[in-house]
Formats: structure tokens, sequence, C-alpha cells
């Protein structure tokens, strides 16, 4: 005995040409300094710094803004750059987790997630710090519920959320007996 | 020369860093971006292949159009069944260390479709934008047949897996008479425990970065697995490749938690592109994309427990029902240590599988346990109400002290301890016990607890270490670091080994020119690589004697190895630790540049043998209820975990507290729920699949209880990976229901099912 078939279609319903736009010449400014390279239009910032610049440190994990882990500091503000197109940053300072601190100069962030062991397997891990430092840029939060609130948006698939709090609590509390 | 030491003297072993809280040494290249994930290898003229996947669950490809998209300017090549090169096709060919019994899926092998989202074809173009948009292109023409995804509807159709896999025991025989117990016992509870598929869902996806290095089928291969060699076995053996021809590598893995113990299937297709079109390809899996292949398995578990008046157990029945695909038998355990956690002489434990049309499940976290212990420790903790016992108290009354399925004493367990320190820490001796009574404010308050038991298991593995004239020292093994702190773990313990200063040095893994260990996995890799380490680093040791008792007037003539020790960059003996040599010394007189051993580590089967190995855990948690919108709150957890010596309590603890985070996560949050009249998951993204994020998680207590064990292996290791997840979900179920008085028992312990 044979089951009803159906027939199933996958595919473009119209059949129009594909239309493929040329690429064309973008600069970012990036960890300051001016990098230009040839791109389609609809690159994302996140596909142009890992594919066409080998800033690989920022992380795809989704795609689709629901995960943090591609977090930059775009003129200090923290964004998804998975949701934003690499052509629209033209004219913008971009910092990345590689223009925050180097292995020999750790950016205090960085310093307060290793003593903290602030992450594990550390794919999430650059999203984090860079959000970390655009939640410290907005100062808004204060307290480890507002801290836990506002980097609602990076997950960590590990678990590390206990110390990326302790160690972002740290770095923050430095900053502000500075201030 | 490799050699084989079975059971290795346990030599000196410095405490300079084992047991001690040191920072991972790979925390440096992770927090500044440097650490390398695999599709993050940016080799010169990269494709990159983009998988289409089948929109239908049942039913065969008739027509594959790639024509259209071919003709688009960089569009590289479709690979498909209809042009995939005469490869293995062989089940043996397809089988990986970690497969089950059965059939694996052959990628591109045939039209047959047998699961939704099987992939289909892959789209080669010269950039990741182009290839995208042509594989979003592709026409294909299906013809569907009917499905069913539903376990529900195979509730008759179970059957006995056959033990078709190593490391998988079916359930033990019964004991006693446990249906008679079960009806004669005055307090009884049967009930049935559901969760559907939930998904591994690592951070990083799958992803693969074939460099084709321009000679003939000569490869790297830049791999997301939990698992070097087992990846290169695979395509050795379906592409007819050597071992210089496949070098696997894989520096860095995002996350695992299972889903990398086997090959899954962009590494089939990024190697088939590579070696077709002799260019170096790139295939990176999309977030929807992960959700095309493995789970943790729709499980439903019937428990019939039942007690005297005194709270001891009479009987405990479980039985579960679990899904697997239509081509292999994935098998786990679920109940096995249902019969080795309690003390109860009455015991049915039995274990289906049904079959649907799924992708096979995978190992997630802890699998088995996982499902099982949840299952478990909510049926206890309602039958301690129905007895009028405190759930802690009734689980101390039933409490184990052999391990009844095997007939064997443990080779250590301090569960009790756990229990004990636990309470303390969290207070539970002011709980009251009657559901609905404890409140803060307008909040409903509920404390539960549970228990968790996982194996402790050392398996073969093999390092090398490498001593140059500066005193650097290098260990390596084609192990895996998921985050579990495997570098850290090696550094420490050659570190201590040898005398030397932690900064001096270096562990290295994750690529198959070095020596083989085990899939990184079931909490075994800090034992096995641990084990192999020392003994490696113990092999250069007595070679490093053996150099220096030929210098010129060595004080070190003639003394054993036994006798000697490793400290602070010196050889001393032990009888006058003022008769030393400087290791640098031994390398300069000897005129090598460096001293390099090789060696395996493996289990003392005959030693373990008497022995039932186990870590455990008691997790006590409080959670806050609002009971006008249903939301659940986990306020506080506390997690006694006793598995054996820590090598590393900062990094140990990191695990446990990722572990809560996922009982939180497998509690109330994570399903995949399947729309069954597509055959598809519905919620195949991070928005829809919920996990916690930080808010969601707060006060966390992880106590290491102290366990010596030297019959586990000589190390005192026996993992913490999986144990500190065990048994969180049930707290929390339970604390709901002393919050509400609502039971749950089917996860996750969503509002609605509160309200």
């Amino acid at each position: 005995m044979s089951s009803p078939t159906i027939q199933v279609f996958q595919g473009p319903q119209d059949h129009t040409l594909p239309v493929v736009v040329p690429v064309r010449p973008v600069t970012l400014h990036i960890n300051g300094q001016d990098r230009t390279l040839d791109i389609a239009p609809w690159t994302t910032l996140l596909d142009a710094l890992r594919e066409y610049l080998d800033l690989t440190g920022t992380k795809k994990g989704c795609d689709r803004g629901q995960c943090g882990a591609c977090t930059v500091l775009v003129d200090g503000k923290r964004i998804n750059s998975c949701l934003s197109l690499a052509m629209m940053c033209e004219g913008s300072s971009i910092q990345t987790i590689e223009g925050l601190g180097t292995e020999e100069h750790l950016h205090p962030l960085q310093q307060a997630f290793m003593d903290h062991d602030a992450f594990q397997c550390g794919y999430c891990t650059p999203g984090q710090i860079c959000s970390a430092q655009g939640l410290i840029n907005e100062g808004h939060a204060k307290t480890e519920d507002e801290v836990r609130e506002l980097m609602s948006g990076n997950l960590c698939r590990c678990g590390a959320y206990t110390n990326i709090l302790t160690a972002v609590m740290e770095v923050m509390n430095a900053n502000a007996s500075k201030a | 020369m490799s050699q084989t030491i079975a059971n290795p003297p346990d030599i000196h072993l410095g405490t300079e860093y084992f047991g001690k809280p040191v920072n991972r040494v790979d925390g440096p290249a992770k927090v500044t971006g440097a650490a390398k994930y695999a599709a993050e290898f940016n080799v010169p003229d990269l494709y990159y292949g983009v998988v289409v996947n089948s929109p239908i669950t049942v039913g065969k490809i008739i027509k594959i159009n790639s024509a259209p998209i071919l003709r688009i300017p960089g569009v590289v090549q479709v690979f498909s069944h209809e042009n995939v090169p005469t490869l293995a096709w062989r089940d043996k060919n397809y089988k990986d260390d970690i497969a089950p019994g059965g059939s694996p899926f052959r990628p591109l092998h045939e039209p047959n479709i047998m699961f939704n989202m099987q992939p289909v074809a892959l789209v080669v173009a010269e950039t990741y934008e182009l290839a995208r948009y042509a594989a979003s292109l592709l026409e294909i023409e299906y013809e569907a047949t009917a499905h069913q995804t539903n376990l529900e509807f195979k509730r008759k159709d179970g059957f006995h897996p056959g033990k078709e896999k190593s490391s998988w025991t079916p359930p033990p025989p019964p004991r006693g008479n446990p249906k008679e117990a079960y009806e004669k016992a005055p307090h009884q509870h049967e009930a049935e425990y559901i969760h559907l598929a939930q998904h591994n869902n690592p951070m990083e996806n799958f992803a693969t970065t074939a460099e084709w290095l321009g000679d003939g089928k000569k490869l790297n291969i830049y791999d997301k697995t939990q698992g070097a060699p087992n990846v290169q076995k695979y395509i050795m053996n379906i592409f007819g490749l050597s071992k210089e021809e496949a070098h696997v590598v894989s520096r860095y893995t995002g996350g695992g938690f299972g889903s990398g113990l086997r090959p899954q299937h962009q590494v089939f297709m990024a190697v088939l592109a590579a070696l077709e079109l002799k260019h170096s390809v790139r295939v990176s899996l999309t977030r929807e994309q992960m959700f095309s292949f493995g789970h943790r398995p729709h499980i439903l578990q019937t428990l019939k427990v039942a007690a005297d008046d005194t709270g001891a157990l009479q009987s405990l029945q479980h039985e579960t029902l679990s899904e697997t695909s239509q081509f292999e038998n994935f098998t786990e355990m679920v109940v096995n240590w249902s019969g080795v956690l309690y003390q109860c002489e009455n015991v049915k434990l039995d274990y289906e599988l049904a079959k649907i049309d799924v992708y096979t499940p995978m190992d997630m976290r802890a699998p088995g346990a996982a499902s099982g212990s949840f299952a478990l420790e909510c049926a206890l903790d309602e039958l301690s109400y129905k007895a009028g016992r405190d759930p802690l108290e009734f689980r101390l009354l039933n409490y184990a002290d052999t391990d009844l399925n095997e007939k064997k004493p443990f080779s250590s367990k301090k569960l009790r301890e756990c229990y004990h320190q636990g309470a303390a820490k969290f207070g539970w001796d002011k709980r009251s016990p009657t559901p609905r009574s404890m409140r803060d404010g307008d909040l409903l308050v509920g404390w539960g607890m549970a228990t968790g038991i996982w194996d402790a298991g050392q398996k073969k593995a093999a390092a090398k270490a490498s001593l140059t004239a500066e005193g650097h020292l290098t260990v390596s093994s084609a192990t895996n670091d998921i985050g579990t702190g495997t570098y850290t773990v090696m550094a420490q313990i050659a570190a201590d080994t040898l005398g030397l200063p932690l900064t001096d040095v270096k562990a290295v893994l994750g690529d198959t020119t070095l020596p083989e260990a085990p899939v990184q996995g079931g909490s075994a890799t800090a034992a096995s690589v641990g084990m192999a380490v020392q003994t490696v680093c113990k092999a250069l040791g007595e070679k490093l004697l053996k150099l220096a008792q030929k210098m010129d007037k060595s004080p070190l003539k003639g003394i054993d190895f036994e006798n000697v020790q490793f400290v602070d960059g010196q050889i001393r003996a032990n009888e006058d630790i003022s008769k030393t040599v400087a290791i640098k010394d031994v390398l300069a007189a000897s005129g090598e540049d460096k001293l390099e051993a090789e060696a395996t580590a493996s289990p003392d089967m005959l030693k373990q043998a008497p022995y039932s190995k186990h870590a455990h855990n008691a997790v006590f948690v409080e959670v806050k209820v609002d009971e006008e919108l249903g939301t659940l709150h986990v306020t506080r957890v506390v997690n006694a975990v006793a598995a054996g010596r820590i090598v590393n309590p900062k990094t140990a603890r990191s695990q446990v507290l990722g572990s809560v985070v996922w009982g939180i996560s497998m509690a109330l949050m994570e399903e995949s729920v399947m729309d069954h009249n597509f055959g598809r998951y519905m919620n195949h993204d991070l928005a829809e699949y919920h996990i916690p994020v930080h808010a969601d998680v707060h006060d966390i207590d992880v106590i290491l209880v102290e366990e010596e064990d030297d019959i586990v292996n000589p190390l005192g290791i026996k993992g913490i990976g999986e144990v500190g997840f065990l048994g969180v979900a049930a707290a929390i179920a339970n604390a709901a229901y002393h919050a509400t008085g609502k039971r749950v028992r089917h996860l996750p312990v969503s509002l609605d099912k509160l309200l």
C-alpha cells in the first residue's frame, strides 16, 4: 500500500532573473585605523569584520540579533554587528575586541573576566566584554540587578553569568572609585 | 617510541598547582579574541558553501534545477545526490566512534528524505553573501509522503534496543518483587513525567574550514568538534583519505554539550567541496540549521514508587519510552541510575525506543541522566509528602551504601556530606513543610531539593611531552577543550609532575597529529587526559634522571626514580634534598636541544572492577512565584558536589555554576516544539528557543565536597561537567510545588502551567 503523495516545490515562485548588486569600496574606521574593502552592499558589519578583515574576535552566534555574540562598539555604543550593514557604518568609529586590549596589555574588563573565570568556551566572551564596556559607557546600571537586566542581550550557553556579573561589577566599582 | 603504563605508580605530585584555583591558561586568547574557532581560519582563496535543507519530512527529491543559479557570476557549483562522486556507501564507513546502532545518515547520498531540514544540497560561491543568496534560489521538486513525528502516537510501538553501542548499558534485570511490594505498601505514587526534545545550541554554530593544500587530496580540516580524531576517522573512511591527507584541527570549540561528539554533516560538505573543486571551502551552519541534526530526545517516563510507614522505599519502577530516528537506535542511560541511587530491594527498570521521522537524537549534557533524574527525583519528592517525610530526611532514610544494580561497593561516595553541607548552607532546617506556607510579601516561596548521580570514568588516552633546553615544557594530546578547562588541567598536572612553574608549561590540543585521545565527553576528559599527561611527564622525568646521572660528579648517581622528586625546576633526592640537579643543567650537559616522551595511560581495570564508581550531588533551590502572573524566579541555589579530587576549584566551580544555569534552563525554558503537520521544529532560533539570560540567574552557591578516591584513577579525578547539572531541574520543579501546591510533570514549568 502506498501513501498519497504531495508535490512540493522549493525555490523562488517567480522566475525573474537573479540580480546581483556589484561590489563597491567601503571605508571603515576600525580600532583606530581606516580599512577599505570591496564588498557587496548587503554585507553585514559582522561578516565584513570576520570574512573580509580577519577580525574574527567578533563572533557569529545567530545572525539575527538574538544572542549578542557579535556585539561591537560603534561610536562608543554597543550594537549587534549582525544587524548592521557594513556600509551603514562608514564615517563611524568602530571598536572590536581586538581594539580593546591585547594579551600584553589587557583591558581591565579582559583582566577581570580572566580573574573571575567569567567564561568557559569563550565564544560569547568578546561580545560580553564589548557589551559590558557599552554598559559602562551608558552609565545607567549601578546595582547588580541593573547590570543583570542590561546585560541580558548577551547569551552565554556555558552559563558563566554569575562570574561575568562579578567581573563587570568589579570594573564598574573600580571606575566609580576613581571618578 | 610510545609506552603503555597501565597503572603508573602515584609518583610525587607537587601541590603547587593541583587543587589550586589558577586562571585558565587559554584565558588571554579567549578574552582578546585571538582564539581561533573553526570558521575563523581565513586561509587564502576561500570559497563558501551554504547548505540547503529539505522543507519536507518524508519523501524524495524528484528534481534539482541548479542551472539558473549556476549562471550567476561567482556561483561555483551545486552539490547534491545528483552529482556527488561515488563515495563509500557502506554503513561501517559512516560509523564514527560515537555512532549508535543502525545505519548512519549519508549526506547527499540518495534522493530519499527521512527527516525535515535534511541537508539536500550545498551551494558553493566565491563569497558568503553570494552563496547564501544563490542557495535561497535553488529550485528543488519533491514528492512528500505521510510522516509521523509525534512520539505520543507511538506509545504502543516501543521496542528494546540491542546492545549496539559499547558505551550503553541496558537496564539491569528486575530485582525483588516490585509489583507486589508496590501493592502492599501504604504510601504509593504513580505518575508520568514528560519533556519534549531539547537542542544543545552551543553558542558557536557548526562550521568547517577545509583548506586545500594544493596537492591532491591533502587538506587541513578546521572543524567544530569535541573530538578531532573521531572526525579524522570519519572523513578517512568516507573519502578514502590517509591520516596525512585528513589533518583535522580543533583548537577551540565554542561549546559542545554533546553536539560535537559525532561528526556533523557540515564537515562532510566542506571536505567534499574542497576535494571536488580543489579549492579551500568553508561551510558554516546557521542557527536555524543547528536544529537540523541531533537533540535530546522527547521522553515519556512512568514512575511507580512506594514506601512503608517508616519512610523506607519498598518499590521503585521506572519505565521510559524515548524517540529515535527511522535509521539509527539512539540509546542513553535514562533509568539505570534509578537502581543505584537509593536503597530499594524491589526495582524494575525499563527502557524502550520508538521510531519517528526525525534525525537521530544525540547526547546532550548528562545524556539520559538529565531526563531520568528529573522524573525520579520529582517522583520521590511526591512520595515523601505522601509518606509524611521531609524530602531530605526521606532521601537520607533511603541512602544506598552499596550499588544494588551491580552488587558492588562504591569506590567512594560522599553524598551524605553533600546533603549535610548543602542543607546547612541553604538553611533547609528553617523550611516549613506545608506547600504554600512560605511567603515573601506577595510572592509565594518554595524550597525544593534533589539529588544527582553520574559515572566516574577514565578512558585510554595518550600524550606527548617535549622539554626544550630553555626549560619550556609542552604537553600535547589530540583531546579537546570545549570550555571545560582541559588546557588548564593539562598544564597544571604537567607543571606539578615535573616541578616546573606554570608559566614554563604550554598545553597543546585539538590536532590529529598529536597522540590520540577519546572524544571530550562524559566528564571523563580530566581523568583520562590528566592521567596521560602525568604518565608522559613521569616518563620524561625518568629520561631526565638518567641524563642527570650521566653528568660529571652527579649527586643523583645510583638513586632510583622512585626516590627522587621534581621541585622548583630541580631533581632532588628524597633522602637528602641538598642533592640536586637543575633540569636546565641536565639538558645543557646532554647536548640535546630538546627531550621528548610519549605515553598512553589506560584505566586499571583489575583495580576498578570490584567497585561502582560515581560522582554525586545534592541541590537545594528557592523559587519565588507571583501567583497572579504565574512568573517563577529561581532566587537561590546551593549545589553541593562530590566528584573526587578537584584539579582546579576555579574552573570546576564554573562548571557547576553553568550546570545550575542548565538546570534552570531545562526546568523553566527549554523545549523544541514540533509542528507535527510539517514535522519541523517551530522555535528554531534563539529568540524562541529560550535559554536563561543574565536576569534569570541569581545567587548560586557551589560546594565542592572533599572526596578522596584512589580507585577511579591514581589522580583521584571523577569529572564534574555533568554531575552538577543533575537534580537541578527536579529541585526547581519540587520547589515550584512547595511554593504553589501545583505539580508540573511536563517540562518546562512555564507560567501557563502554574496559573
